[in-house]
Protein backbone atom coordinates (compact mmCIF):
# COMPACT_ATOMS: atom_id res chain seq x y z
CA UNK A 1 0.00 0.00 0.00
CA UNK A 2 1.45 3.66 -1.27
CA UNK A 3 0.46 6.49 0.27
CA UNK A 4 1.38 9.75 -1.46
CA UNK A 5 1.32 13.02 1.31
CA UNK A 6 0.59 16.68 -0.09
CA UNK A 7 2.38 19.10 2.26
CA UNK A 8 -0.20 20.99 3.69
CA UNK A 9 1.28 24.48 4.58
CA UNK A 10 -1.33 26.65 4.08
CA UNK A 11 -0.56 27.94 0.67
CA UNK A 12 -2.82 28.57 -2.68
CA UNK A 13 -4.90 25.93 -4.66
CA UNK A 14 -4.14 22.73 -3.62
CA UNK A 15 -6.94 21.14 -5.06
CA UNK A 16 -6.07 20.79 -8.17
CA UNK A 17 -3.35 18.33 -7.11
CA UNK A 18 -4.61 16.49 -5.01
CA UNK A 19 -8.20 15.98 -7.21
CA UNK A 20 -5.06 14.67 -9.84
CA UNK A 21 -3.97 12.08 -7.83
CA UNK A 22 -7.81 10.76 -6.70
CA UNK A 23 -8.60 10.91 -10.30
CA UNK A 24 -5.94 8.13 -10.95
CA UNK A 25 -7.31 6.37 -8.00
CA UNK A 26 -3.95 7.12 -5.60
CA UNK A 27 -4.36 7.19 -1.79
CA UNK A 28 -2.90 10.34 -0.47
CA UNK A 29 -3.16 12.55 2.25
CA UNK A 30 -2.70 16.39 2.56
CA UNK A 31 -0.70 16.57 5.70
CA UNK A 32 1.66 18.87 7.51
CA UNK A 33 2.11 16.36 10.59
CA UNK A 34 5.77 15.30 11.03
CA UNK A 35 4.84 11.26 11.34
CA UNK A 36 2.59 11.35 8.57
CA UNK A 37 5.19 12.65 6.30
CA UNK A 38 7.75 10.60 7.24
CA UNK A 39 6.01 7.72 6.47
CA UNK A 40 4.52 8.69 3.33
CA UNK A 41 5.97 6.82 0.39
CA UNK A 42 6.07 9.70 -1.60
CA UNK A 43 5.97 13.60 -0.83
CA UNK A 44 4.78 16.23 -3.12
CA UNK A 45 5.51 20.04 -2.16
CA UNK A 46 2.66 21.89 -3.89
CA UNK A 47 2.62 26.18 -4.12
CA UNK A 48 2.08 28.86 -6.05
CA UNK A 49 2.89 32.54 -4.59
CA UNK A 50 5.89 34.50 -3.45
CA UNK A 51 8.89 32.91 -2.63
CA UNK A 52 9.60 34.46 1.34
CA UNK A 53 5.82 33.65 1.62
CA UNK A 54 6.15 30.07 1.12
CA UNK A 55 9.61 29.40 2.62
CA UNK A 56 8.06 31.39 5.97
CA UNK A 57 4.94 28.77 6.26
CA UNK A 58 7.51 26.04 5.93
CA UNK A 59 9.68 27.46 8.60
CA UNK A 60 6.43 28.64 10.64
CA UNK A 61 4.79 24.88 10.48
CA UNK A 62 8.81 23.15 10.99
CA UNK A 63 8.21 21.99 7.69
CA UNK A 64 11.28 22.64 6.38
CA UNK A 65 13.10 20.46 8.36
CA UNK A 66 10.81 17.92 8.35
CA UNK A 67 11.10 18.03 4.38
CA UNK A 68 14.81 17.73 4.49
CA UNK A 69 14.76 14.88 6.67
CA UNK A 70 12.79 13.03 3.92
CA UNK A 71 14.58 13.91 1.19
CA UNK A 72 17.34 12.28 3.10
CA UNK A 73 15.17 9.06 3.14
CA UNK A 74 15.94 8.51 -0.26
CA UNK A 75 12.27 8.12 -1.16
CA UNK A 76 10.52 10.55 -4.15
CA UNK A 77 9.95 14.15 -3.61
CA UNK A 78 8.40 16.21 -5.85
CA UNK A 79 7.81 20.26 -5.78
CA UNK A 80 5.50 21.73 -8.35
CA UNK A 81 5.85 25.90 -9.49
CA UNK A 82 6.65 27.58 -6.39
CA UNK A 83 7.34 24.08 -4.73
CA UNK A 84 10.22 23.23 -7.10
CA UNK A 85 11.88 26.80 -6.78
CA UNK A 86 11.74 26.22 -2.72
CA UNK A 87 13.87 23.17 -3.18
CA UNK A 88 16.67 25.08 -3.91
CA UNK A 89 19.17 27.06 -1.81
CA UNK A 90 18.42 30.37 -2.23
CA UNK A 91 15.64 32.55 -4.83
CA UNK A 92 16.83 36.63 -6.00
CA UNK A 93 12.72 36.94 -5.89
CA UNK A 94 12.47 40.40 -3.95
CA UNK A 95 15.40 39.97 -2.02
CA UNK A 96 17.23 37.33 -1.17
CA UNK A 97 15.87 34.35 0.43
CA UNK A 98 17.54 31.02 1.46
CA UNK A 99 15.83 27.62 0.38
CA UNK A 100 15.19 24.45 1.49
CA UNK A 101 19.15 23.89 0.39
CA UNK A 102 17.77 20.38 -1.70
CA UNK A 103 18.94 20.87 -4.95
CA UNK A 104 22.19 22.93 -5.22
CA UNK A 105 21.60 26.03 -6.94
CA UNK A 106 19.47 29.33 -7.24
CA UNK A 107 15.97 30.56 -8.23
CA UNK A 108 16.13 33.77 -10.74
CA UNK A 109 14.15 36.10 -12.60
CA UNK A 110 13.31 35.11 -15.99
CA UNK A 111 15.70 37.65 -17.97
CA UNK A 112 12.98 38.39 -20.82
CA UNK A 113 12.94 42.03 -21.77
CA UNK A 114 9.59 44.37 -22.41
CA UNK A 115 7.44 43.77 -25.11
CA UNK A 116 7.74 40.13 -23.59
CA UNK A 117 5.38 39.68 -20.54
CA UNK A 118 6.12 38.16 -16.91
CA UNK A 119 4.99 35.86 -15.58
CA UNK A 120 5.29 33.49 -18.43
CA UNK A 121 1.64 32.08 -18.69
CA UNK A 122 1.12 29.94 -21.21
CA UNK A 123 1.10 25.91 -22.30
CA UNK A 124 4.90 25.68 -23.40
CA UNK A 125 6.75 22.33 -24.82
CA UNK A 126 9.29 20.71 -22.88
CA UNK A 127 12.47 19.16 -24.15
CA UNK A 128 14.90 16.73 -22.94
CA UNK A 129 18.77 17.50 -22.85
CA UNK A 130 20.60 15.57 -25.55
CA UNK A 131 22.08 13.42 -22.72
CA UNK A 132 19.87 12.95 -20.62
CA UNK A 133 17.41 10.05 -20.99
CA UNK A 134 13.81 9.98 -19.32
CA UNK A 135 13.48 6.35 -19.07
CA UNK A 136 12.54 5.72 -15.39
CA UNK A 137 11.95 9.02 -14.68
CA UNK A 138 8.93 11.03 -13.89
CA UNK A 139 8.85 11.90 -17.78
CA UNK A 140 8.88 8.22 -18.64
CA UNK A 141 6.63 8.18 -21.75
CA UNK A 142 5.98 11.57 -22.01
CA UNK A 143 6.73 12.38 -25.32
CA UNK A 144 9.19 15.40 -25.96
CA UNK A 145 7.94 18.17 -27.23
CA UNK A 146 4.63 17.50 -24.81
CA UNK A 147 2.68 21.02 -23.73
CA UNK A 148 2.82 21.73 -20.32
CA UNK A 149 1.04 24.44 -18.46
CA UNK A 150 3.32 27.24 -17.12
CA UNK A 151 2.56 30.10 -14.84
CA UNK A 152 5.46 31.93 -13.47
CA UNK A 153 8.39 34.87 -13.59
CA UNK A 154 11.21 33.09 -11.85
CA UNK A 155 13.04 29.98 -12.53
CA UNK A 156 15.40 27.47 -11.21
CA UNK A 157 19.12 27.20 -11.76
CA UNK A 158 20.81 24.05 -10.76
CA UNK A 159 24.60 24.58 -10.60
CA UNK A 160 24.99 20.78 -11.86
CA UNK A 161 23.51 21.14 -15.18
CA UNK A 162 22.99 16.81 -15.43
CA UNK A 163 20.40 17.60 -12.84
CA UNK A 164 18.13 19.62 -16.36
CA UNK A 165 15.93 16.64 -16.69
CA UNK A 166 13.54 19.01 -19.73
CA UNK A 167 13.83 22.40 -20.86
CA UNK A 168 11.42 24.75 -21.89
CA UNK A 169 11.91 27.94 -24.23
CA UNK A 170 10.31 31.07 -23.30
CA UNK A 171 10.97 33.91 -25.56
CA UNK A 172 14.34 32.12 -27.00
CA UNK A 173 15.51 32.19 -22.68
CA UNK A 174 15.77 27.87 -22.00
CA UNK A 175 14.79 27.23 -18.94
CA UNK A 176 14.88 24.13 -16.38
CA UNK A 177 11.73 23.15 -16.75
CA UNK A 178 11.86 19.84 -14.32
CA UNK A 179 15.22 18.93 -12.34
CA UNK A 180 16.07 15.90 -11.10
CA UNK A 181 18.36 15.04 -8.20
CA UNK A 182 18.60 11.20 -7.06
CA UNK A 183 15.34 10.89 -5.63
CA UNK A 184 14.44 14.95 -5.70
CA UNK A 185 12.17 15.90 -8.94
CA UNK A 186 10.75 19.56 -9.20
CA UNK A 187 8.11 20.88 -12.19
CA UNK A 188 8.06 24.38 -13.11
CA UNK A 189 4.80 23.70 -14.82
CA UNK A 190 1.54 22.34 -13.39
CA UNK A 191 1.44 18.47 -14.29
CA UNK A 192 -1.91 18.76 -12.75
CA UNK A 193 -3.54 21.43 -15.16
CA UNK A 194 -1.29 19.96 -17.88
CA UNK A 195 -4.05 17.09 -19.15
CA UNK A 196 -3.07 14.27 -20.21
CA UNK A 197 0.98 14.08 -19.99
CA UNK A 198 0.70 15.93 -16.98
CA UNK A 199 -1.27 13.57 -15.20
CA UNK A 200 1.34 11.21 -16.51
CA UNK A 201 3.72 12.74 -14.71
CA UNK A 202 1.68 12.59 -11.46
CA UNK A 203 1.53 8.68 -12.34
CA UNK A 204 5.27 8.20 -13.20
CA UNK A 205 5.88 10.07 -9.82
CA UNK A 206 3.47 7.38 -7.85
CA UNK A 207 4.90 4.22 -9.91
CA UNK A 208 8.54 5.56 -8.30
CA UNK A 209 6.95 5.77 -4.96
CA UNK A 210 7.33 2.04 -3.15
CA UNK A 211 5.31 0.48 -1.09
CA UNK A 212 4.99 1.34 2.66
CA UNK A 213 6.88 -1.03 5.22
CA UNK B 1 4.95 33.22 -30.20
CA UNK B 2 2.96 31.88 -27.04
CA UNK B 3 0.58 29.72 -28.37
CA UNK B 4 -2.73 30.26 -29.59
CA UNK B 5 -5.19 29.01 -26.84
CA UNK B 6 -9.17 27.70 -27.72
CA UNK B 7 -11.15 28.14 -24.93
CA UNK B 8 -14.90 26.83 -24.25
CA UNK B 9 -16.72 29.05 -22.63
CA UNK B 10 -19.79 28.01 -20.41
CA UNK B 11 -22.58 30.15 -19.28
CA UNK B 12 -24.78 29.04 -16.88
CA UNK B 13 -28.02 29.85 -15.32
CA UNK B 14 -29.97 27.31 -12.07
CA UNK B 15 -26.88 24.92 -13.02
CA UNK B 16 -27.52 24.28 -16.35
CA UNK B 17 -25.44 25.45 -19.25
CA UNK B 18 -27.05 28.32 -21.19
CA UNK B 19 -26.75 29.90 -24.44
CA UNK B 20 -28.67 32.64 -25.63
CA UNK B 21 -28.30 35.55 -28.81
CA UNK B 22 -26.74 38.75 -27.56
CA UNK B 23 -26.89 37.40 -23.97
CA UNK B 24 -31.02 36.98 -24.06
CA UNK B 25 -33.45 34.25 -24.89
CA UNK B 26 -31.43 31.75 -22.42
CA UNK B 27 -31.58 28.08 -23.92
CA UNK B 28 -31.20 24.92 -21.87
CA UNK B 29 -27.60 23.12 -23.15
CA UNK B 30 -26.95 20.94 -20.35
CA UNK B 31 -24.68 19.45 -17.39
CA UNK B 32 -22.28 21.71 -16.77
CA UNK B 33 -19.89 18.80 -15.29
CA UNK B 34 -20.83 16.80 -18.43
CA UNK B 35 -20.16 19.46 -21.16
CA UNK B 36 -16.97 20.79 -19.46
CA UNK B 37 -15.57 17.39 -19.26
CA UNK B 38 -16.73 16.61 -22.67
CA UNK B 39 -14.81 19.52 -23.98
CA UNK B 40 -11.48 18.89 -21.58
CA UNK B 41 -11.59 14.97 -23.10
CA UNK B 42 -11.51 16.90 -26.54
CA UNK B 43 -8.30 19.01 -26.57
CA UNK B 44 -9.73 22.22 -25.12
CA UNK B 45 -7.14 24.32 -23.72
CA UNK B 46 -9.16 25.84 -21.04
CA UNK B 47 -12.82 26.24 -19.66
CA UNK B 48 -14.43 29.43 -18.35
CA UNK B 49 -17.69 29.15 -16.21
CA UNK B 50 -19.82 32.44 -16.45
CA UNK B 51 -22.80 32.82 -13.64
CA UNK B 52 -25.03 34.53 -16.55
CA UNK B 53 -27.35 35.78 -13.33
CA UNK B 54 -24.91 36.18 -10.49
CA UNK B 55 -24.94 39.88 -11.24
CA UNK B 56 -28.42 40.93 -10.71
CA UNK B 57 -28.87 38.41 -7.94
CA UNK B 58 -25.96 39.56 -6.14
CA UNK B 59 -24.55 36.08 -5.82
CA UNK B 60 -22.71 33.52 -7.20
CA UNK B 61 -23.76 29.60 -7.38
CA UNK B 62 -20.53 28.26 -9.10
CA UNK B 63 -18.78 27.15 -6.39
CA UNK B 64 -20.23 23.60 -6.43
CA UNK B 65 -19.81 23.03 -10.63
CA UNK B 66 -16.29 24.36 -10.21
CA UNK B 67 -15.67 22.23 -7.24
CA UNK B 68 -16.81 19.02 -8.87
CA UNK B 69 -15.26 19.84 -12.58
CA UNK B 70 -12.13 20.66 -10.83
CA UNK B 71 -12.05 17.00 -10.02
CA UNK B 72 -11.90 15.85 -13.13
CA UNK B 73 -10.84 18.60 -15.56
CA UNK B 74 -7.13 18.88 -15.37
CA UNK B 75 -6.15 22.45 -17.65
CA UNK B 76 -6.89 26.09 -16.20
CA UNK B 77 -10.25 27.07 -15.31
CA UNK B 78 -11.69 30.51 -14.97
CA UNK B 79 -14.81 31.28 -13.32
CA UNK B 80 -16.95 34.65 -14.09
CA UNK B 81 -19.81 36.43 -12.97
CA UNK B 82 -20.58 38.13 -9.48
CA UNK B 83 -17.08 38.17 -8.01
CA UNK B 84 -17.37 41.39 -6.41
CA UNK B 85 -14.81 40.81 -3.40
CA UNK B 86 -11.32 39.36 -2.56
CA UNK B 87 -13.27 37.00 -0.43
CA UNK B 88 -15.33 35.87 -3.78
CA UNK B 89 -12.11 35.22 -5.34
CA UNK B 90 -10.49 33.27 -2.56
CA UNK B 91 -13.59 30.90 -2.57
CA UNK B 92 -13.28 30.56 -6.19
CA UNK B 93 -9.65 29.76 -6.08
CA UNK B 94 -10.39 27.19 -3.07
CA UNK B 95 -12.68 25.51 -5.21
CA UNK B 96 -10.20 24.58 -8.00
CA UNK B 97 -10.55 27.33 -10.30
CA UNK B 98 -7.12 29.34 -11.55
CA UNK B 99 -8.32 32.46 -12.49
CA UNK B 100 -11.43 34.94 -12.31
CA UNK B 101 -13.15 36.79 -14.85
CA UNK B 102 -14.84 40.26 -13.28
CA UNK B 103 -16.68 42.68 -15.38
CA UNK B 104 -19.63 44.70 -12.78
CA UNK B 105 -17.26 45.15 -9.91
CA UNK B 106 -14.56 46.32 -11.98
CA UNK B 107 -16.64 48.70 -13.57
CA UNK B 108 -17.84 49.79 -10.15
CA UNK B 109 -14.68 50.25 -8.58
CA UNK B 110 -11.69 50.07 -10.56
CA UNK B 111 -9.18 49.77 -7.80
CA UNK B 112 -10.55 46.38 -7.34
CA UNK B 113 -8.43 45.27 -10.20
CA UNK B 114 -5.30 46.32 -8.32
CA UNK B 115 -5.99 45.25 -4.97
CA UNK B 116 -7.51 41.64 -6.02
CA UNK B 117 -3.82 41.26 -8.50
CA UNK B 118 -1.93 42.18 -5.61
CA UNK B 119 -3.59 39.84 -3.31
CA UNK B 120 -3.52 36.96 -5.93
CA UNK B 121 -1.19 37.74 -8.58
CA UNK B 122 -2.27 39.21 -11.91
CA UNK B 123 -1.96 36.14 -13.75
CA UNK B 124 -5.18 35.13 -11.61
CA UNK B 125 -7.22 37.95 -12.76
CA UNK B 126 -8.92 38.68 -15.71
CA UNK B 127 -11.21 41.56 -16.60
CA UNK B 128 -14.22 40.57 -18.40
CA UNK B 129 -15.32 43.45 -21.21
CA UNK B 130 -19.26 43.00 -22.59
CA UNK B 131 -19.08 45.78 -25.77
CA UNK B 132 -21.87 46.59 -27.69
CA UNK B 133 -21.93 49.20 -30.10
CA UNK B 134 -23.13 52.51 -29.61
CA UNK B 135 -23.09 54.79 -32.49
CA UNK B 136 -19.81 54.80 -33.63
CA UNK B 137 -18.53 53.65 -30.48
CA UNK B 138 -18.26 50.82 -28.27
CA UNK B 139 -19.49 51.06 -25.04
CA UNK B 140 -18.72 48.66 -22.01
CA UNK B 141 -21.74 46.99 -20.77
CA UNK B 142 -22.77 45.81 -17.39
CA UNK B 143 -24.90 42.66 -15.74
CA UNK B 144 -24.97 40.78 -18.51
CA UNK B 145 -24.98 43.27 -21.44
CA UNK B 146 -28.10 45.41 -20.23
CA UNK B 147 -26.68 48.08 -18.39
CA UNK B 148 -24.08 51.27 -20.63
CA UNK B 149 -21.49 51.85 -18.45
CA UNK B 150 -20.92 54.72 -20.63
CA UNK B 151 -17.27 54.17 -20.61
CA UNK B 152 -15.78 53.80 -24.03
CA UNK B 153 -13.85 50.02 -24.51
CA UNK B 154 -11.07 50.80 -25.51
CA UNK B 155 -10.12 53.14 -22.87
CA UNK B 156 -11.34 51.05 -20.23
CA UNK B 157 -9.37 48.19 -21.90
CA UNK B 158 -6.51 50.10 -21.74
CA UNK B 159 -7.09 51.34 -17.87
CA UNK B 160 -7.89 48.07 -16.98
CA UNK B 161 -4.08 46.29 -18.05
CA UNK B 162 -3.11 49.44 -16.39
CA UNK B 163 -4.70 48.71 -13.32
CA UNK B 164 -3.45 45.18 -13.06
CA UNK B 165 -5.40 42.82 -15.37
CA UNK B 166 -3.66 39.77 -16.24
CA UNK B 167 -5.54 39.03 -19.31
CA UNK B 168 -8.70 40.93 -21.12
CA UNK B 169 -11.65 39.30 -22.15
CA UNK B 170 -13.64 40.81 -24.69
CA UNK B 171 -17.42 40.07 -25.48
CA UNK B 172 -19.01 41.32 -28.55
CA UNK B 173 -22.65 41.60 -27.05
CA UNK B 174 -23.94 42.55 -30.39
CA UNK B 175 -22.81 39.37 -31.96
CA UNK B 176 -22.80 37.36 -28.80
CA UNK B 177 -24.98 34.15 -30.02
CA UNK B 178 -25.53 35.09 -33.29
CA UNK B 179 -23.17 32.55 -35.64
CA UNK B 180 -22.68 35.39 -38.07
CA UNK B 181 -18.73 35.94 -37.28
CA UNK B 182 -16.81 37.71 -34.97
CA UNK B 183 -16.89 41.68 -34.48
CA UNK B 184 -13.69 42.23 -36.56
CA UNK B 185 -13.42 46.29 -36.30
CA UNK B 186 -13.80 45.92 -32.16
CA UNK B 187 -11.15 43.21 -32.62
CA UNK B 188 -8.65 45.39 -34.90
CA UNK B 189 -9.53 48.28 -32.40
CA UNK B 190 -8.67 46.74 -29.69
CA UNK B 191 -5.34 44.36 -30.76
CA UNK B 192 -2.54 46.99 -30.71
CA UNK B 193 -3.85 48.84 -27.57
CA UNK B 194 -3.80 46.14 -24.79
CA UNK B 195 -0.26 44.28 -24.41
CA UNK B 196 -1.90 41.56 -21.92
CA UNK B 197 -3.56 38.40 -23.99
CA UNK B 198 -6.68 38.93 -25.35
CA UNK B 199 -9.55 36.57 -25.32
CA UNK B 200 -12.61 36.90 -27.78
CA UNK B 201 -15.73 36.09 -27.69
CA UNK B 202 -19.03 36.29 -29.21
CA UNK B 203 -20.08 35.66 -32.94
CA UNK B 204 -17.98 32.37 -34.09
CA UNK B 205 -19.70 30.27 -36.32
CA UNK B 206 -17.40 28.71 -38.62
CA UNK B 207 -14.08 27.44 -39.04
CA UNK B 208 -13.03 30.58 -41.12
CA UNK B 209 -14.61 33.14 -38.05
CA UNK B 210 -11.67 31.86 -35.70
CA UNK B 211 -8.48 31.65 -38.35
CA UNK B 212 -9.62 34.89 -39.13
CA UNK B 213 -9.35 36.19 -36.04
CA UNK B 214 -6.25 34.70 -34.69
CA UNK B 215 -4.42 35.47 -37.31
CA UNK B 216 -5.61 39.16 -36.45
CA UNK B 217 -3.34 38.76 -33.45
CA UNK B 218 -5.38 37.68 -30.46
CA UNK B 219 -4.07 35.26 -28.24
CA UNK B 220 -7.35 32.76 -27.49
CA UNK B 221 -10.96 32.83 -28.55
CA UNK B 222 -13.66 31.64 -26.46
CA UNK B 223 -15.95 29.24 -27.61
CA UNK B 224 -19.67 28.34 -27.12
CA UNK B 225 -21.99 27.89 -29.76
CA UNK B 226 -20.35 26.25 -32.45
CA UNK B 227 -19.23 23.33 -29.64
CA UNK B 228 -22.57 23.37 -27.78
CA UNK B 229 -24.88 22.51 -31.35
CA UNK B 230 -21.64 20.03 -32.25
CA UNK B 231 -21.17 22.93 -35.22
CA UNK B 232 -17.41 22.46 -34.68
CA UNK B 233 -15.26 19.88 -33.09
CA UNK B 234 -12.28 20.84 -30.66
CA UNK B 235 -9.99 18.54 -32.96
CA UNK B 236 -10.89 20.17 -36.07
CA UNK B 237 -10.41 23.13 -34.59
CA UNK B 238 -6.96 22.62 -33.86
CA UNK B 239 -5.90 20.78 -37.00
CA UNK B 240 -7.16 23.78 -39.19
CA UNK B 241 -5.23 25.95 -36.97
CA UNK B 242 -2.21 23.91 -37.39
CA UNK B 243 -2.20 24.13 -41.27
CA UNK B 244 -3.06 27.69 -40.83
CA UNK B 245 0.27 27.88 -39.72
CA UNK B 246 -0.81 28.88 -36.13
CA UNK B 247 0.87 27.25 -32.80
CA UNK B 248 -1.77 25.32 -31.23
CA UNK B 249 -1.39 22.55 -28.15
CA UNK B 250 -1.73 19.47 -29.12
Amino acid sequence: MKTIVVIDYGIGNVKSICSALKSLGFEYEFSRDTDVIMQASGVILPGVGAFKHGMSLLEEAGLDKVIKKFAATGKPLLGICLGMQLLFEKSYEFGEYRGLGIIEGNVEKLAVEPPIKLPHISWNEIFPISNVAWTDTILENVPAASDMYFVHSFRGVPTDKDSILAEADYAGIKFCATVKKDNIYGCQFHPEKSAKFGLRIVENFFNLCEDKK
Amino acid sequence: MLKKRVIARLDIKNEFVIKGIQLEGLRKIGDPNEIAKSYYVSGVDEIIFMDSVAAYYDRNSLSSIISMASEDIFIPITVGGGIRSIADIQKALNSGADKVAINTQALKSPEFITEASKVFGSQCIVVSIEAKKVGSQWHAYFDNGREDSGRKVSEWAQEAELLGAGEIMITSVDKEGTKRGMDKALIDNLINLVSVPLIVSGGVGCMDDILETFISGVDAVALASVLHYDILHLGQIKDSMKQAGLKVRS
